[in-house]
């Protein structure tokens, strides 16, 4: 999301629509939220995300007003809004249930909350039909809830709870009844929903991936508390912690001691007779994935949310640029892409024998070598450390976990020419049609993930259980966690 | 052939005890009283065949359904039975829908313990709690002893052989028929509705007439009948609580069939209060429809 | 969420102490030493010493007790059996017909039934007694039994009793071995409702009761008619105490039933 400029929350002058002011909420002895601050700013499509238990829907509730604070403010608009009662508060909630009115009309459903502001019957005309029109159910408008689908209903849920026009929009677990393709499809609308109307989204959600896609912010809570506030691609790319690591998506986690890496350091675990550089070894699978890695964008795309999602596959056919316009347009009509292998024909030996198209020049990054500084890490008896370029050279001799996504671990069958490389046998294939996860044991039994994506058929595959592989990642793929 | 047997029995029984006997009923209540054993004619002349069953129903007349438009007795009756199971209905609702709603709302651990209590004195007989309250309406019973120590009243109220008793009886023994309907309507209100409600701008009270109070609607009107339906033919209540003045169909039944003798009239009393009885069995039949096509 | 709201509390208090202050009253007086309701004159069992004395009552009471048995093992049956009819043989003739007959009673005042079934009786010169009530109690009851065990029937997987006949069962072995065990709870319940009735009733036996005959209703309506007599006040404590403990306990069976379910469920998703 690096064009767009929507990031009110850098800026120091910028007032946020909802301010939590050391919020501690108790029932009975047990302590739900735990002096939380937190600032959520108008427009945002803000998510709170953690397992089940962990307080979101308590911090919705209380938004809502259907929970009393314990202790701490809770500010809308600068305005404590503490003893406001649910009824009164310019905050409007989408129920997991829907609770939609069974007695009621769609269209007697969208106009209860504007009935009750006793509006006059033109205004709540003019704008239950607006409503309808933005949910696409005018269609719908004379049917009781339990003449329409899920999703439907879903939508009506949705109307309702925007008719008023509310300052903020609580969302609790929108999603969570609907099946894995409406729900994908539901999350792109939400999201459109929400930049036409302008509201504030609040979601709750145990989703990371729906959490991932939505949102403009991430809060990972646990037990009561923030683990982290931040985007999703910071959250995925740099969570602060091995719980969010671990919380988000997949993920290697190296617990070792770091070691200072002095400045000057140019080459370390590679080997000395090859020029060091990312450049992926030719003509292996992998390759294509090693080019992702280092140019990763701070927040996937909505389209590849890691890791378990389509990712950027690239097949044997089509080019670059077919990838594209696959992904643009004519995934939305003949589904993702891994399906795709299935129906081309087997290759022959020329499209076999055929150079790979080198990957995109722009996936090249600019340094050849490996970055220096940063920290090794000693994470076993007799295998090299891991070279963090980003650890703090601060943390010499400190307790670390070294955590890299799976997707960034290479996978090949002859020593590539990485940074870190590790020797290790495969144990286990998780075949996932788009991609295929690789479990591996390196000597000494730690089991390392390696993720690549399937661009060849299985047939063609080169490693398989029981294979002798060397996994391998760059010095600035993962991230250094301090507990 | 099983399959017929199996369909014969209960089939034949329901035949031969319920609607013989009812259209034997229809058929007296055109008959004229006699003093005879049976005290009425015509007697059906089995050995005469067809032309006993023509001379049968040419003497057959609706003479006892003019007599109950003659005397006034009988239609004021009707109309009374009807205006005291109407009212004692709405006082059960009023009654019985706190409980309901409270028995609703109530920590899901005690509901089973409060529904226990709803139903237990549904199984203690009926004539037994009819009975405690005639030594509790007596005018010098529990109920008169305590208004009048608490100087509410300075002399005994007289409510024991008055209307007033028969429509405490009838609520009290008609309340759980009331509130177990109106219960089950809204034990299954899904709470996030009326937090909708709330959150859409209602308050605490618009929420319940604008969502709780239509929804249990079929639970209501499921109520009303059950209480009204066997109110209306109701013997035992106005005969044990109720005054000589105390009008009530089943009562009138009753007398004129052991008292009077008059079988024609008694069974012609039925008819009417069986074709009174038609439109809300009829409601009441819709309504359950209703209610079950709306969950399924 | 839950607050202790007091007008649910309020509701739920006045709600229940105008259920069961009468018959607490009544159960109190019972042990009164007077004859009299308004004056407590000390504690006494002496009235129930003088019912047990009363053969008429004993009488009343084991005539209540033999037609309550009879007609509503037999309600039990017929009912069970018109339920099966009703929600198993598919269409048949008449099907409409059956089934308001079933529905009918339900509603129709007890005054009506009692006089058609008594004018049948006479009608086809039967002796009134203990037999007519059984006939005309287990025509009432039957359906009540039926709504009972229909309403289980309704909700009772029919791939059970395929699979009984798949793996070799006779159709009648079929509904022994697996319908009825598993609509037991329905039947049995029917059979209390019945047993309930009958030993309620006081319309349709007053209708269909020969002079040979007394039930313990009939002979409760024609004394009390006449006022409050401290005998029927003990003869009522009875009634109730026996009500009450058999309710009591049928629910904490269930309940201990339902408890062990659940914890098997449990232990097995546990061991799963």
């Amino acid at each position: 999301m690096a064009q767009t400029v929507f990031a009110p929350w850098t800026e120091a002058d910028q007032k946020p629509l909802i301010e939590f002011r050391n919020v501690t909420k108790r029932f009975g002895e047990f302590t739900a939220i735990d002096d939380l601050s937190l600032k959520i700013y108008e427009k945002e499509f803000f998510a709170l995300l953690g397992p089940s238990g962990c307080g979101k829907t308590t911090m919705m509730r209380m938004l809502a007003g259907f929970e009393t604070v314990t202790e701490g403010n809770i500010l809308l608009a600068e305005q404590d809004i503490n003893d406001v009662p649910p009824n009164k508060r310019p905050v409007n909630m989408m129920f997991q249930s829907y609770a939609l009115f069974p007695h009621l009309s769609i269209w007697e459903n969208i106009a209860f909350g504007l009935r009750r502001e006793g509006r006059d019957k033109a205004f709540i005309d003019t704008r239950v039909e607006e409503m309808l029109r933005l949910t696409r159910l005018t269609r719908f408008a004379k049917r009781k809830p339990h003449q329409i689908s899920g999703g439907q209903r879903q939508r009506v849920a949705l109307a309702r709870s925007l008719a008023k026009a509310p300052k903020l929009l609580l969302l609790d677990e929108p999603l969570g009844a609907l099946d894995r393709k409406l729900r994908e499809e539901t999350q792109f609308e939400l999201m459109d929903i929400q930049e036409k109307t302008g509201t504030t989204f609040v979601i709750v959600t145990h989703d990371q991936e729906e959490a991932m896609t939505v949102a403009s912010r991430i809060a990972v809570m646990d037990e009561g508390r923030l683990v982290q506030v931040d985007t999703p691609g910071q959250i995925y790319e740099a969570p602060n912690s091995v719980y969010v690591a671990d919380f988000i998506g997949d993920v290697n986690l190296f617990p070792g001691k770091a070691r200072a890496r002095p400045e000057d350091t140019q080459i370390a675990a590679a080997a000395p007779d090859q020029p060091v550089s990312d450049q992926p070894v030719p003509d292996q699978a992998a390759a294509d994935q090693t080019a992702t890695a280092p140019m990763a964008e701070p927040a996937p795309s909505p389209t590849a949310t890691p890791p378990e999602g389509p990712t950027v596959a690239r097949l044997p056919a089509p080019d670059a640029k077919g990838d594209w316009l696959y992904d643009k347009i004519f995934r939305r009509f003949l589904g993702d892409r891994t399906t795709a292998p299935r129906r081309l024909p087997p290759p022959n030996a020329e499209e076999l024998a055929a150079p790979k198209p080198e990957p995109a020049a722009t996936a090249q990054p600019a340094e050849p070598a490996i970055k220096p500084g940063g920290i090794f890490i000693d994470w076993a008896e007799g295998q090299p450390p891991i070279i963090a370029a980003g650890g703090d050279p601060a943390m010499d001799g400190r307790e670390v976990t070294y955590s890299i996504r799976p997707e960034k671990v290479t996978i090949d069958t002859v020593r590539p020419d990485r940074p870190n490389v590790y020797e290790g046998k495969v144990i286990d294939i998780a075949y996932l049609g788009n991609i295929s996860t690789y479990h591996v044991e390196l000597a000494g039994g730690r089991m390392v993930k390696a993720q690549m994506v399937n661009a060849r058929r299985l047939a063609n595959r080169p490693i398989t259980w029981e294979d002798t592989v060397w996994v391998g990642f760059t010095e600035t793929a993962g991230v250094v966690l301090e507990e | 052939m099983r399959r017929a047997i199996l369909i014969a029995i209960p089939y034949l029984w329901l035949t031969a005890l319920f609607l013989v006997p009812f259209l034997i009923v229809l058929k007296i209540s055109l008959s004229d009283i006699a003093l005879a054993r049976p005290p009425y004619t015509p007697q059906f002349d089995f050995s005469a065949g067809l032309e006993g069953l023509g001379a049968f129903f040419s003497e057959l007349d609706f003479e006892n359904f003019v007599f109950l438009t003659t005397d006034d007795l009988y239609w004021k009756s009707y109309l009374s039975s009807v205006q005291i199971a109407g009212l004692s209905t709405l006082i059960t609702l009023a009654v019985g829908y706190p409980v309901a709603y409270a028995m609703a709302r109530a920590d899901e651990a005690w509901r089973p313990t409060l529904l226990m209590l709803v139903i237990l004195p549904f199984w203690t007989s009926f004539l037994i709690r009819v009975y405690s309250w005639m030594g509790i309406l007596a005018s010098e019973g529990p109920l008169n002893a305590v208004l009048l120590a608490l100087g509410i009243i300075d002399q005994p109220l007289q409510i024991m052989n008055t209307n007033v008793a028969v429509y405490i009886g009838i609520v009290y023994t008609y309340l759980p028929f009331m509130i177990l309907p109106i219960y089950s309507a809204l034990e299954k209100l899904d709470g996030s509705l009326l937090e909708a409600a709330e959150d859409l701008g209602c308050s605490r009270l618009s929420a319940f007439w604008l969502v709780t109070w239509p929804l249990s609607r079929p639970g209501i009107i499921a109520g009303c009948f059950l209480v009204f339906i066997p109110a209306l033919g109701e013997f035992v209540i106005p005969s044990l609580l109720g005054g000589s003045d105390t009008l009530m169909i089943g009562k009138v039944l009753w007398e004129e069939f052991f008292n009077n003798r008059d079988w024609p009239v008694a069974s012609a009393v039925a008819v009417i209060l069986l074709a009174i009885l038609i439109i809300p069995i009829v409601l009441f039949q819709r309504n359950e429809q209703k209610a079950r096509e709306a969950e399924g | 969420m839950k607050r202790t709201s007091w007008f649910n509390v309020t509701s739920l208090t006045l709600g229940f102490a105008f259920l069961y202050l009468p018959m607490i009253i009544l159960v109190i007086y019972s042990f009164n030493e007077s004859r009299l309701v308004t004056v407590w004159a000390g504690f006494s069992t002496k009235w129930y010493g003088e019912l047990f004395r009363d053969q008429e009552f004993l009488d009343a009471a084991w005539v209540t007790l033999k037609v309550a048995v009879f007609s509503s093992t037999l309600a039990t049956v017929l009912g069970t059996l018109a339920a099966y009819v009703l929600v198993r043989a598919g269409r048949f003739h008449g099907r409409t017909l059956f089934s308001g007959m079933i529905y009918a009673p339900l509603v129709m005042p007890e005054v009506i039934t009692g006089l058609s079934l008594l004018l049948l009786f006479i009608g086809i010169g039967l002796d009134r007694g203990v037999f007519t009530i059984v006939l005309a109690h287990t025509t009432f009851s039957m359906c009540y039994v039926s709504v009972v065990v229909s309403s289980r029937l309704a909700t009772f997987d029919r791939a059970l009793e395929e699979a009984a006949l798949d793996l070799g069962c006779s159709a009648f072995d079929a509904f022994r071995l697996v319908t009825l065990p598993i609509i037991a709870p329905a039947v049995i319940s029917g059979w209390l409702l019945a047993f309930t009735l009958s030993l309620d009733d006081l319309v349709i036996a007053s209708f269909t009761t020969g002079p040979s005959a007394t039930t313990l209703p009939i002979k409760i309506f024609s004394a009390v008619r006449l006022g409050v007599s401290p005998q029927i006040n003990a003869l009522s404590t009875l009634l109730i105490a026996i009500v009450t403990i058999g309710v009591v306990t049928a629910s904490i069976i269930t309940k201990r039933a339902a408890v062990a379910q659940a914890r098997d469920e449990q232990a097995a998703a546990r061991t799963a």
